[in-house]
């Protein structure tokens, strides 16, 4: 019981994640992807937005999106409760200040703003779209590490070296 | 049950990314550090066991248990893969997090990721509003 209540390793985890991708086609004839659900709840925050981008979703025909983000919600839920035998620590203690809140905000706002315009995410490009061997979902992704990379520079650069 | 079968399937993408550790700030930190490989070789076996499954399911062509038949969509070239998929870039070091982690941690209890998924929606927001003046 030990190995499943411990962190598993990349490769049982790398291949169940990948699964995904199989699972959500051949049960919901679904193509993988989760930033979408940023635009559906937007969609639905705003209903009477006259934005044409939320306006013109949707969200009826693709809720099983939101069903799908609820359900990661819930697995996770369950990974926690019940399949851990350490609590799982998501963000470092630094993050819960308000300093933290104000990094999470603005982090959080680039990936919404960047994935909307990128039109998918680590989940559409990365697996869906580089299952299926897009060729823009490749440049997606060269770009995702493009940005990540950046700014580990920046932030090594920052702080003297040390991080 | 046809919308059920969502939320079942969520939970499994959920159950496997909390297990892996790859929806925790420390596992991104180190794979952008080039700290550990964990997170490098995730991605690379997922997407190779993905490639396999779109290809058995290209050959097999087999039916949802609902009857339906499985598309797989492809993927239209535009600039914002570019643009977009950099400032993503960023954001995903930032919070250590990208879209479907935003998720497991809410379901994990990490109640600051709320803070994460605000900045998503406003950034979409924004990205709404900014759309027409932006290339494609």
């Amino acid at each position: 019981m030990n190995f499943l209540l411990n962190p598993w390793p990349w490769w049982v985890s790398g291949p169940l994640i990948g699964l995904t991708v199989g699972l959500l086609l051949l049960f919901g004839s679904r193509n993988l992807g989760v930033s979408s659900s940023f635009r559906h709840l937007c969609a639905l925050a705003l209903p009477k937005s006259r934005l044409p981008y939320l306006a013109q979703d949707k969200v009826r025909e693709q809720s099983w999106n939101l069903f799908f983000v609820a359900g990661i919600a819930l697995g996770s839920f369950l990974a926690v409760r019940f399949l851990s035998s350490h609590p799982v620590q998501f963000l470092p203690p630094q993050y819960h200040s308000v300093s933290g809140a104000v990094k999470l905000l603005c982090g959080g706002f680039l990936v919404g703003f960047g994935t909307r315009w990128a039109r998918g995410c680590t989940s559409g490009h990365a697996m869906m779209g580089l299952s299926n061997f897009q060729k823009p979902s490749l440049y997606a992704v060269i770009s995702f590490f493009a940005g990540g990379l950046c700014a580990a520079a920046i932030a090594k650069l920052l702080s003297g070296g040390t991080l | 049950m046809k919308h059920a079968r969502y939320l079942l399937l969520g939970a499994y993408f959920g159950l496997v990314l909390t297990k892996s550790e790859v929806v925790t700030w420390h596992k991104i930190r180190a794979m952008f550090y080039f700290r550990e490989p964990d997170l490098y070789l995730i991605i690379a076996s997922a997407i190779v066991v993905g490639m396999l499954c779109v290809w058995l399911i290209r050959r097999l062509h087999p039916r949802t248990p609902f009857g339906e038949r499985i598309e797989i969509q492809p993927t239209p070239m535009h600039k914002g893969v570019f643009y977009g998929g950099f400032l993503f870039g960023l954001g995903w070091f930032i919070t250590g997090t990208c879209p479907g982690p935003i998720y497991a941690q809410l379901g994990g209890g990490e109640m600051f990721a709320l803070f994460t998924l605000l900045g998503a929606m406003l950034g979409t927001y924004a990205f709404a509003w900014l759309q027409p003046r932006l290339p494609d």
